[in-house]
């Protein structure tokens, strides 16, 4: 599938999962793939700790818009990024309303602590007003929003439908209304789900994904399952044998140490194997796979890496999903 | 294979007579694994041990027998001298049961469980479900049948606001909103001072009338009851802060959840809380730690041939050693002179007792 089609499939593309799976990671190298096909990118942290920015070289992430990457090289495309909290949507939101009068007020009195409390998910819908305002200002090709970790990104995702029940008047209760037609239209908002290749990370994944469709309404991307063993060729072969095929020596108890880590890599393989198999059979949704990187240490360089991964996995799937 | 050979592992925590181990940290890094294997090894030493978890992954949540009784702990049978009982938090039957224990008559209890603000509140709205986590644990460790209460925080940054928690309703009823919201009117709604009706009559242009109502109804509801929440909610904080609580990070050996780690070993300093043990989960294992280089050069000299691939592969376990190592090394000097327990990462997920036991064994460095 040609990459640019692909991310100009919706306008919004929020990834969710749940913590310690690289949600982040993967938000950077789907903002950095889309730049590379041309869309004009920008990615939106709502609770991060400036890990996302930090990816591409740069210091933390504020509410004011700043660029991440400049887009060089042939068809390339910017990728901006900024934050939204509650606070400073609200304030925002607030002077667009014509009172500003209060704003300062509301804010230091603690005002929207109880207004939060008495009408639960107002802090998500704020952040996620601010975020539709964003999609159809068609300042940005795509918008990425790294969504909040775990459990959250439902709750944070069906603020819109909860604050519709409690609320029944007021330009809150209009905002939840936009908001949820922004994110119950397919062609307008995505989630792309993020996992491990492992047991419980998939089996969450696969109750996420089931809980975000029949309670919010919204539409799934493909599954991007990540920190994959890259496969080597030869790993079964005993190392005693490979060194004589190439006419080496080796050192006393060097053949064992190959042989452990060897054996340990092909386990790994398998048990990933197994459970993107799993994954398959419970979902059925497109998966992109990236690699897991032994440095350890993500910077731009490995952004690079996982960018290139994410662009060949998109080449390598089915176009036109239903 | 594994290096949990290096210290005592989490044995220290046992032996300072701890009563409470609190497991903290960022999401996805084990804590209730770690949680419910610190419990087992207290009922395997012969504690009356119980676990109190939050959010556990579902296989494991039925292998400890969560999925019966709501927020009342349930005991697990097993070959040990001591008692192993579990329970899964419920927010909302926690809060309620706080509110009927504080409420000067069932009238009142029953006034604020109506309410719809409070339902709101008790709901798992965060900052709810820290404070009642540490409403249960104090509970738990107030009630003689048990004599090791092991938690986990929820798993994410909030997880801190546990600290918090027991100052956040105390800090809530002195707050100058609520003041100038109820001290004029000491429960009769319509007497709200003009003042603050201005004040609302913007709020509910926002969000609605209701909702304003609702919460004013809340805090009629409330009065008379602060100094009874107050009170224990600084019995809570004593427990917390004191000689018979034990604060264990968790991490894994990522640069982010290392990250994230340090932050929370911050945060728990500036609460005056010295971390008592850290647990570094799923480390890869070390195979041939000293020689990546040398490895890597290897694999290119036999580039294309098995031999090659094979020290390719040895190389690519050594840098990820390399520089879990290095991660580990600085938060170690962070929280020194804590233990420092390594887990491998291991082969299944746990979700069951036997699961348990590997990791209690990896913890307490009986390999």
């Amino acid at each position: 599938m040609d990459p640019a089609q692909f991310f100009a499939a919706s306008r919004l593309v929020i990834v969710a999962g749940k913590g310690g799976v690289g949600k982040t990671t993967v938000t950077a190298a789907l903002a950095r793939a889309a730049a590379c096909s041309g869309l004009r990118t920008l990615v939106v942290e709502v609770e991060g700790a400036g890990g996302l920015a930090s990816l591409f070289g740069r210091a933390p992430l504020s509410y004011d818009e700043v660029e991440l990457f400049a887009g060089t090289g042939e068809g390339a495309a910017t990728v901006r990024g900024r934050t939204i909290t509650p606070d400073e949507a609200l304030l925002e939101y607030l002077r667009d309303h014509g009172l500003s009068r209060v704003t300062k007020r509301l804010l230091t009195s603690g005002a929207l602590d109880v207004v939060a409390t008495a009408a639960p998910g107002i802090r998500d819908i704020l952040v996620l007003g601010k975020v539709k305002q964003l999609e159809r200002s068609g300042t940005a090709d795509l918008v990425l929003l790294d969504a909040p970790a775990a459990g959250h990104a439902i709750t944070f995702l069906l603020a819109a439908r909860a604050l519709l029940d409690a609320v029944r008047v007021g330009p809150i209760q209009s905002q939840a209304r936009d908001v949820l037609e922004l994110l119950t239209d397919p062609t307008r908002c995505q989630v792309v789900l993020v996992t491990l290749p492992e047991e419980t990370p998939v089996n969450e994944l696969v109750d996420t994904a089931f809980h975000l469709e029949d309670r919010v309404g919204v539409s799934l991307g493909p599954v991007v399952v990540n920190g994959l063993y890259r496969h080597l060729p030869g790993l079964g072969v005993d190392p005693q044998a490979a060194a004589a095929a190439s006419a080496a020596t080796l050192r006393p108890g060097e053949g064992d140490t190959l042989a452990a880590a060897a054996a340990f890599r092909l386990d790994r393989i398998d048990l990933q194997t197994m459970q993107l198999g799993r994954l398959g059979e419970r979902l059925p949704l497109a998966q992109l796979h990236l690699p897991f990187l032994f440095e350890g240490d993500l910077g731009p360089p490995e952004l690079e890496v996982l960018t290139g991964a994410v662009l060949d996995a998109i080449a390598a799937l089915q176009p036109a999903r239903p | 294979m594994t290096m949990t050979g290096m210290t005592a592992g989490l044995n220290p925590v046992f032996d300072s007579g701890a009563e409470v181990v609190v497991c903290t940290g960022s999401g996805g890094v084990g804590k209730t694994t770690t949680a419910a294997a610190i419990a087992l090894e207290g009922a395997r030493r012969g504690r009356r041990a119980v676990v109190v978890t939050i959010d556990p992954a579902k296989r494991l949540a039925d292998a400890l027998g969560l999925t019966g009784l709501p927020n009342r702990p349930a005991r697990i049978d097993g070959a040990w001298p001591g008692e192993l009982w579990a329970m899964m938090l419920d927010t909302k039957a926690t809060f309620d049961d706080l509110v009927v224990a504080q409420a000067a008559d069932a009238a009142q209890a029953e006034r604020i469980l109506a309410n719809r603000f409070y339902r709101n509140i008790s709901g798992a709205l965060s900052g709810t479900q820290e404070y009642m986590a540490t409403e249960k644990l104090y509970d738990l460790h107030q009630d003689r049948a048990f004599d090791l209460v092991v938690v986990d925080t929820p798993p994410s940054r909030r997880a801190l606001d546990f600290l918090d928690a027991p100052g956040r309703l105390s800090r809530f009823l002195d707050h100058r909103l609520y003041r100038f919201l109820m001290a004029p009117a000491r429960g009769a709604l319509k007497a709200v001072n003009v003042a603050a009706q201005a004040f609302l009559r913007t709020v509910s242009k926002v969000v609605g009338g209701e909702v304003v109502d609702d919460a004013l109804s809340f805090f009629a509801a409330f009065q008379g009851m602060e100094d009874g929440f107050r009170a224990r909610a600084e019995m809570v904080a004593e427990l917390l802060s004191g000689h018979s609580t034990a604060f264990v990070l968790v991490a894994s050996p990522r640069r982010d959840t290392v990250a994230e780690a340090r932050f929370f070993a911050e945060r728990l300093a500036r609460s005056g809380i010295a971390v008592q043990a850290l647990v570094v989960n799923r480390v890869h294992p070390r195979f041939d730690a000293g020689l990546a280089e040398a490895s890597r050069e290897r694999a290119r000299t036999f580039a294309g041939t098995d031999l090659g691939h094979l020290y390719e592969n040895l190389a690519d376990f050594a840098l990820v050693a390399a520089r879990e190592t290095e991660h580990v090394a600085g938060l170690a000097r962070q929280v020194a002179p804590a233990p420092v327990v390594l887990v491998p990462l291991l082969r299944r997920d746990i979700h069951d007792l036997d699961g348990l036991a590997e990791v209690a064994r990896h913890l307490f460095a009986e390999t």
